[in-house]
């Protein structure tokens, strides 16, 4: 080490030492946020927007009428009876429609997942795609479909959460699954473990934090989505909600905006203590 | 069997496994779940009638140009909400999360800038408390039929919602790096352009994606309240009962989000 | 179990295709119930020699061959279930964190147990004794109801050893035992390993950093480079032999062995 230190060349203007350049036409990243810039103006540029009479004193004046009467809630004992119904109903609908979703949600991650390099994994990609065609479709679109075969009422309703929660919880617990350390698992393949006795041994104890809290906020979602099904007859807080607001009847209306706001905020509250809990 | 060879765990999961029994049987009753009255034969009947008038879809030139047009509005709503939203989303996020705290660095937040931080997530619960199609009624109200209501609506309650997941993928992350450089005396946004951003940039973005994809379903729904988009005609044909119209549009809303998965993949795939 | 090995090569899974193997042609026979101590620098390849041993890895040439049979001639239901006879310890114990250490140490019985059974587990654990028995051998039987996060790394390296115990493998392919033990801890686990190797009738294999610690083995390969540099009984180990093993990495000799990873064969990515 007591060879002379070699003196670096002046680095300011050598090209290799200047970083890549910002934009390169190979830049797919680039031209990725180039065309979502674009995207973002075409569509301001051809929806119809009112600015100007969103904006205007007239607007303003209406919608300042219409904040003052919902800051008058019904009190009225007989319909509160009924709200608190309607929001265990609402409540009810989300925890059994994220239930179902869970079970069928796990069952379909399961093929839809490659667990390691030389999985073959068959039934991944068609899997992949009712899970797909499951998430594509609101869960209102399944409410208004599912009516016709179980009837006005919640239990549409909770059908339709449970299917379309199905999509989306499958398909966060197929990556979750992709994405678990694969240490634990391959040691136990190596063993010649089959798949589902690793699953239960290894990857599932490593993604279960991450289960639970897919499931709980995608119940919490659950919960916005049941008080809205009853638009079109799913039963819940929103069938309320849609008779009311139709009828003028404003301070009901802002009665059972009141409840929906509680009930999303008790279930936020109640998502983040489990979080707690669970990171201890 | 000796004491120490006995599971400690069994007694509270017995326990807990009761209580979610317990709690979840009301719900059964609530839901008024009967899952076999969907093979009655009355159920049955209208669901097969419904289900073959779905075939085949409706396919016509002038049709497939208004559920085209119908699409594209769709997908301006969603983008233009989506806009709006991140502008009211980012600032609030970066108010509310305390992973840029540099009073709660030595241990405990200081009580103004805790106040801020949970009035501002209070600010944010409400914004997203209130479905956006609830929103979107108002806004109706508000500025008259059309797309207006649709981007208010998305940009509020999305606003809200991406503010939230904002704070806690940025709260859940490992706050070392971040912690280091606020210790260091960086500001807080320094702090987040240099330790938080790029340790979360990647979850952030597929969140943000991902809720571009929730905000075209949602879009297409706030229809059904006259938003306008694909929404509207699907509760139109429904109305008239045109199960051929009703296919159309679901395949085709099923194809736009089909294609915005497949941009969210490749965004993700490009910014990894 | 017996194994012959013959002008076997492997090369990592992470490896490009056309990078060398990190294991060049090796010869080897091991009679059953033998135990052998692999020794080498970094980057000798015994850990992709202990992989293709257990089967993980698929040689690039040459033949294995576990109790005459050869694995990779074989259906792959009958694969798994020679998997089921072999035991791979891999280097960083692979326990997942929030699992308890009664999990992780019975999941080493999943092999010969139904489905049915797998499940009842998971509810209340049955075989609890067994678990015990082999966690005491280690002298963890304390941490049985623990969660495998709440263990020091030393800890979770025993718990990763008594998993061996309660398989019912007869080959126990074991990668750096000892990397996060202290030496008397270090002592004590590889003579409750070799010991309860020798009762449960199973062929030990074990790569190892501590040279003090191989010479207890009745036998010792030392690997360079990919290939065998010696292999004898560890009564002819001198000291020569060791220095030329571990010529240019002479620290490796007297230090503390390196942190888990470092072994593994690093990929090659282009551009």
């Amino acid at each position: 080490m007591n060879a002379p230190a070699v003196k670096p060349p002046a680095a300011a203007n050598e090209a290799y030492r200047l970083p890549p350049k910002l934009f390169s036409a190979r830049c797919a990243a680039c031209w990725f946020l180039l065309g979502l810039a674009a995207l973002t103006f075409a569509s301001f540029w051809t929806l119809d927007l009112q600015w100007a009479k969103f904006l205007s004193a007239e607007s303003a004046r209406r919608m300042g009428k219409f904040l003052a009467e919902l800051l008058s809630p019904s009190m009225d004992p007989v319909f509160l009876k009924k709200l608190l119904i309607a929001s265990l109903e609402t409540i009810a609908m989300s925890a059994l429609g994220t239930l179902l979703a869970v079970i069928a949600g796990l069952a379909l991650a399961l093929p839809a997942s490659r667990t390691h390099a030389e999985d073959t994994a068959y039934w991944r990609v068609p899997t992949r795609l009712i899970l797909n065609g499951l998430r594509s479709i609101p869960e209102l679109v399944w409410a208004a479909l599912l009516i016709i075969s179980a009837g006005l009422g919640p239990f549409a309703g909770t059908l339709a959460l449970g299917l379309h929660t199905t999509g989306v919880l499958g398909r966060l617990f197929a990556e979750a699954i992709e994405n678990a350390p694969p240490g634990p698992a391959y040691a136990l393949r190596v063993q010649g473990v089959p798949a589902g006795r690793v699953f239960l041994y290894s990857t599932l104890v490593q993604i279960l934090p991450q289960l639970l809290s897919y499931t709980l906020y995608r119940w919490e979602n659950n919960i916005r989505a049941a008080a809205v099904l009853g638009v079109v007859g799913g039963g819940g807080l929103g069938q309320m909600l849609a008779f009311h607001m139709g009828l003028f009847h404003m301070s009901e209306t802002s009665s059972i905006l009141i409840a929906m706001i509680l009930l999303v905020a008790l279930v936020d509250l109640l998502s983040y203590v489990s979080r707690r809990v669970l990171q201890r | 069997m000796p004491p120490q060879l006995r599971d400690p765990a069994w007694v509270s999961r017995v326990f807990w496994t009761s209580v979610a029994l317990v709690l979840l049987a009301p719900a059964f009753v609530l839901t008024e779940f009967r899952p076999w009255t969907l093979f009655e034969p009355a159920a049955l009947k209208s669901t097969k009638r419904f289900l073959a008038d779905f075939f085949p879809p409706k396919i016509e030139a002038e049709f497939l140009l208004l559920v085209a047009r119908e699409c594209w509005r769709t997908v301006a709503i969603a983008t233009a909400g989506m806009a709006l939203a991140l502008l009211i989303a980012i600032p609030l996020t970066l108010l509310s999360t305390s992973a840029l705290s540099i009073s709660a660095l030595p241990g405990r937040m200081h009580l103004i800038p805790l106040f801020i931080r949970q009035a501002t997530r209070w600010l944010l619960i409400v914004l997203r408390s209130v479905p956006e199609l609830v929103w979107a009624l108002v806004f109706v109200r508000v500025v008259g039929l059309g797309p207006t209501a649709g981007v208010l609506a998305i940009a509020l309650t999305y606003g809200g919602m991406l503010g939230k997941v904002y704070g806690e993928i940025l709260e859940s992350d490992e706050s070392h790096a971040t912690n280091t450089l606020l210790r260091n005396g960086a500001g807080r946004l320094q702090a987040f352009f240099y330790g938080l951003l790029p340790q979360s940039s990647a979850e952030l973005t597929s969140y943000t994606v991902y809720r571009w994809e929730c905000a075209i379903r949602s879009s297409a729904v706030l229809g059904f309240v006259g938003a306008g988009g694909l929404g509207q005609q699907m509760d139109n044909s429904m109305k008239m009962f045109q199960g051929g119209e009703v296919a159309t549009m679901l395949l085709v809303f099923m194809m736009l989000v089909g294609l915005a998965d497949y941009a969210s993949a490749r965004l993700r795939k490009v910014l990894a | 179990m017996r194994i012959n090995v013959e002008g076997l090569s492997a090369r990592h899974r992470a490896a490009a295709a056309r990078a060398p193997a990190a294991l060049k042609p090796v010869t080897l026979n091991i009679a059953a119930g033998e135990q052998v101590a692999i020794i080498g620098p970094s980057g000798a390849g015994k850990t992709t020699l202990l992989h293709a041993l257990a089967c993980a890895l698929q040689p690039v040439s040459g033949k294995l061959a576990l109790d005459g049979i050869d694995p990779w001639q074989i259906s792959v239901a009958r694969l798994q279930k020679l998997r089921g006879r072999l035991f791979l310890a891999p280097q960083s114990p692979p326990l997942p964190p929030r699992q308890r250490v009664i999990t992780a140490v019975l999941a080493a019985r999943l092999p010969r147990q139904s489905l049915a059974a797998s499940l009842r587990s998971l509810i209340y654990p049955i075989h609890i004794a067994e678990a015990e028995a082999a966690l005491a051998r280690f002298d963890l039987a304390n941490k049985l109801w623990d969660r495998v996060d709440r263990l020091s790394g030393g800890e979770r390296q025993r718990v990763g050893l008594a998993r061996a115990l309660v398989s019912s493998a007869s080959l126990w392919l074991v990668d750096e035992p000892l990397s996060s033990l202290d030496p008397s801890r270090a002592a004590q686990a590889i003579d409750s390993l070799t010991r309860s190797a020798r009762e449960h009738g199973a062929t030990l294999i074990t790569t190892l950093h501590q040279v003090d610690v191989a010479t207890r083995f009745a036998r010792v390969i030392g690997l360079r480079d990919g290939e065998l540099h010696f292999d004898l009984p560890s009564h002819d180990i001198t000291r020569e032999r060791l220095t030329a093993l571990y010529a240019q990495h002479e620290h490796e000799l007297h230090g503390a062995a390196p942190t888990p990873g470092d072994d593994a064969p690093a990929a090659l990515y282009c551009r």
